[in-house]
């Protein structure tokens, strides 16, 4: 029973620890540096993402489509993941879908408007990983994106790959 | 229903288990960064330390506790109330030394190993030395100078898994110049 502060301290750790890593090797990071910084987190997440929906879904009777399990994703996985409700879920029902936190778990340490926008995606990679990696073990291969226009709110998109 | 009705402490659990992947993921990457295991240890060790420093303040402002007096009752909060709160076990507390100024942490399971084994070829990897720091960074913001290490750990092959705290001293409180 991990205390959720602590999941938070070891997440921005993690985060720094892989962007000095990159630093301390390269000198200055320029954008190509920082997109691998960025895959890196990505990719951690996606494992983890796929060992939690392992364990979530063991008794859930299976799904009838791709909108019962972004439904699930929104209500069942992000309560016991991120602790609250997606707020808002929109779809063009052509396979993107868009999921709204107004107030994501991970941002709501930062200062509220402009300031620390830049610096936004390294805290955020990790989720969509999490996010992609529970769906590819729904058996849905997809691209997750987060954007942030207003802290501590943020959007995640969602398109599922066809194949 | 029934997945309803026990829904907090389905998630607690479930937070849990957040922490005990993202965790492992870190030292799979780790053990990819670095070529030796001491390397990996020691790199644990300072995350944990970062952490450490900065959950001492979460952790005064939640418990109320205040200055302890001796090793000993540091200890007791140590076990009692800091693993309680924040990994959810309380840890024994044994094998003083004659002097009072060492101790030992048993901890019957290890949260953050809850899904691991270590293959063969990482024998010298330490995998929860995060702990270890996180322990010794938060110490250090109460004045106190602690050596922590793993004396035992169960996955490698050890029947429990104790962490050996050591008194070193009490860090002199250095006021900027110029301040009262």
């Amino acid at each position: 029973m991990a205390d959720d502060s602590l999941f938070e301290f070891l997440h921005m750790e993690i985060v720094s620890h892989i962007f000095n890593e990159q630093q301390s090797s390269k000198g200055e990071l320029d954008n190509k540096d920082r997109a691998a910084c960025i895959s890196l987190l990505e990719a951690m997440g996606f494992r983890v993402g796929q060992g939690l929906i392992e364990r979530l879904t063991r008794d859930t009777p299976s799904f009838k489509d791709e909108l019962d399990i972004m439904k699930f994703i929104c209500k069942d996985f992000w309560t016991k993941v991120f602790r609250r409700q997606v707020d808002n879920l929109r779809t063009n029902h052509q396979g993107t879908y868009v999921l709204q936190d107004n107030k994501f778990t991970l941002l709501t340490q930062f200062s509220g408007g402009k300031q620390y926008l830049d610096q936004a995606p390294k805290y955020l990679a990790f989720s969509c990983g999490v996010v992609r990696g529970a769906l590819s073990n729904l058996g849905l291969e997809s691209v997750v994106t987060a954007e942030v226009s207003i802290m501590p709110s943020c959007k995640f998109q969602v398109v599922i790959q066809k194949l | 229903m029934s997945r309803q009705s026990n829904r907090t402490t389905d998630s607690k659990k479930m937070n849990s288990e957040l922490f005990t992947l993202t965790y492992g993921a870190l030292v799979t990457q780790l053990c990819k960064d670095y070529e030796n295991d001491e390397e990996v240890n020691k790199q644990l060790d300072k995350m944990g330390y970062n952490i450490g420093v900065r959950l001492i303040e979460d952790f005064l402002a939640r418990s109320s506790i205040g200055r302890c007096q001796d090793f000993r009752e540091t200890a007791d909060i140590i076990a009692k109330v800091a693993f309680k709160t924040y990994l959810g076990i309380t840890p024994s507390v044994t094998n003083w030394s004659p002097g009072g100024d060492e101790f030992s942490l048993i901890l019957e399971n290890n949260p953050l190993a809850d899904f691991v084994e270590l293959p063969d070829n990482h024998s010298t990897l330490i995998y929860s030395n995060l702990l270890c720091g996180v322990l010794r960074g938060a110490l250090e913001m109460v004045q106190m100078a602690v050596d922590v290490k793993f004396a035992q750990d169960s996955l490698r092959g050890d029947n429990v898994t104790e962490i050996r705290m050591k008194f070193i001293k009490r860090i002199e409180e250095n006021l900027p110049a110029g301040e009262e």
